[in-house]
């Protein structure tokens, strides 16, 4: 129904080294109007036995999403621009198989209203040619959202990657992690 | 022709095929070897038809994909257990709440809750009155002695009678007319979100959210046009509101199973969801490694583990574990770890 006006020289950027845990990507995140006023964010100490690190997690939006392929009722979909929208309220029966199958631990279930919801990357700004709401705020960087060059610059030591693999699967994604250079994927086993 | 119908799903067509045969079987019994059918609805008849044979093509697609056939199966297998009667009764309580009251969208918004729930009770009650009229289930004869008692008649039975101009008269001739402004308070407060709200405009689409409102207002303008007309115009209107309202009609139930309308259907299974999720708790609740709590079931996750194996996505570990044994905090944390190794190694935290 919108004109869209997305961007697709924009591109995400996620690196989880530089998240400080302030959770001001969390209020932001809230602040879209997709999420209905709840936060998709997903921030939270790595390991807080042994580290105070935090990790921030966004949805990666895979080229194929597990959370899509497991829907038994085919609640999510994944747009020409390669978002994987949250799930069509319409459909979603609260089944929870896309929260327990997403290899990134993204999507939320809300048990009151059995839907679930995920991040769909700021849709409704994404769209009309703005930034995500986390990576406006994020005041390391650990979220960043603009074109590739533009990362080149600013990080000139880490290169974008985009495969992911979980022992034998691998994931291919929209947004990507800073890795050290030279770094063609990032295995998680 | 012969190329299109080889792309069709075979066990779908062959569902579909027997729906609309059950469909015609239960026409003939019900109007008495079509002696009360109405022929003046036989448009109509066509259009259900029509629908039926789509929706029962669809659902059978449906649920022939993997994740969907688990929840169908686990779903009865668990109703017809030995805990039946407890999982029942659940069952039918959920019915009563979310699919007739629809309590689980209260939580999504007060006005959207109630703005939907007008256009359930609405359609329901629309349905329920037009499918036994359309089948020839119902017809109303004027009772042999009198000239203002009216007989209803359910499968060839009498069933109640009333006399004319009586308030129940006046309820149920006018039964659509309550139906139609029901279902138009709904739409237009379901129209005014999707003029306001700025997620909803961001995603909408107007053969997936549009097109089913503008469809119900039309069904329903056209339907109390039928009512205006004989009611103020002395009938000279007739045939054109009769046909306006029969071609929405018609186009809605045949866009009944391809859109947005399919959900109706679909939403059953979340009925069966919950019973899948209460038997998995009693069965066992698996532990993440990483957290060290409880997050879903063992039996949610082992059969996740199948499906997604059978549809591509075999996240086994080389330790024998898989990924799908943590939960959704163990997997950020996992690929926080991940990328935590791969700096460590390259001797760069940042830059």
């Amino acid at each position: 129904m919108a004109v869209s006006e997305y961007n697709q020289e924009m591109e995400f950027f996620v690196d989880m080294q530089r998240c400080i845990g302030c959770h001001a990507c969390e209020m932001a995140c809230a602040e879209c109007e997709t999420n209905g006023q709840e936060s998709m964010i997903h921030v939270h100490y790595i390991d807080r036995a042994v580290s105070v690190q935090t990790t921030v997690q966004v949805c990666m939006h895979c080229d194929e999403p597990a959370c899509a392929t497991v829907c038994p009722a085919d609640a999510i979909t994944k747009d020409n621009f390669g978002v994987v929208h949250s799930a069509n309220t319409s459909r979603c029966i609260g089944c929870s198989n896309c929260v327990l199958a997403c290899p990134f631990g993204v999507p939320i279930k809300f048990e009151e209203s059995e839907l679930m919801m995920k991040c769909n990357m700021c849709y409704d700004r994404t769209s009309a040619g703005k930034k995500p709401m986390c990576a406006t705020v994020c005041p390391s960087q650990a979220l960043y959202y603009g074109t590739r060059e533009e990362i080149r610059k600013r990080r000139p030591e880490s290169v974008p990657v985009n495969t992911f693999k979980f022992g034998e699967l691998e994931v291919k994604t929209k947004v990507k992690i800073m890795m050290p250079k030279g770094a063609t994927k990032i295995i998680v086993d | 022709m012969y190329r299109l119908v080889k792309t069709l799903n075979r066990q779908a067509l062959v569902n579909a095929t027997v729906s609309i045969f059950v469909v015609i079987a239960i026409v003939i019994a019900g109007s008495r070897n079509l002696q009360n059918f109405d022929a003046a609805l036989v448009a109509y008849l066509f259009g259900t038809v029509f629908a039926v044979f789509g929706i029962a093509y669809r659902y059978s697609v449906w649920l022939q994909r993997p994740p969907t056939r688990l929840y169908w199966y686990r779903s009865w297998q668990f109703l017809f257990s030995k805990n039946f009667i407890p999982y029942a009764l659940r069952s039918l309580k959920l019915f009563l709440r979310n699919i007739l009251l629809q309590r689980f969208i209260y939580p999504r918004g007060k006005l959207r809750w109630f703005g939907h729930l007008m256009l359930a009770v609405g359609c329901v009650l629309a349905f329920a009155i037009t499918i036994p009229l359309t089948f020839g289930w119902i017809h109303f004869t004027l009772d042999p002695n009198s000239i203002s008692t009216y007989n209803a008649h359910f499968f060839g039975f009498v069933v109640t009678s009333f006399e004319l101009g009586t308030p129940i008269a006046v309820i149920t001739f006018h039964a659509l007319v309550w139906c139609s402004v029901i279902v138009t308070i709904g739409a237009v407060i379901m129209l005014r979100r999707r003029l306001t709200d700025g997620g909803l405009i961001a995603t909408q689409t107007f053969e997936g959210d549009w097109l089913p409102l503008f469809l119900l207002i039309a069904i329903s303008v056209t339907g109390i046009g039928i009512t205006y007309d004989y009611t103020f115009l002395q009938g000279r209107t007739h045939q054109f509101m009769s046909v306006t309202h029969a071609i929405t009609v018609i186009l809605f139930l045949i866009w009944l199973p391809f859109g947005k309308f399919f959900h109706i259907f679909q939403r059953l299974a979340q009925l069966g969801a919950n019973i899948y999720k209460v038997e998995g708790m009693k069965r066992g609740m698996a532990v993440c490694p990483h957290t060290k709590e409880e997050f879903a079931s063992i039996t949610h996750i082992e059969d996740l583990k199948n499906v997604s194996k059978k549809l591509g996505f075999d996240f086994s570990l080389k330790n024998g574990g898989s990924h799908l044994d943590l939960s959704p905090e163990g997997k950020r944390s996992a690929l926080a770890k991940a990328h935590y190794k791969a700096r460590k190694e390259s001797g760069k935290f940042f830059g």
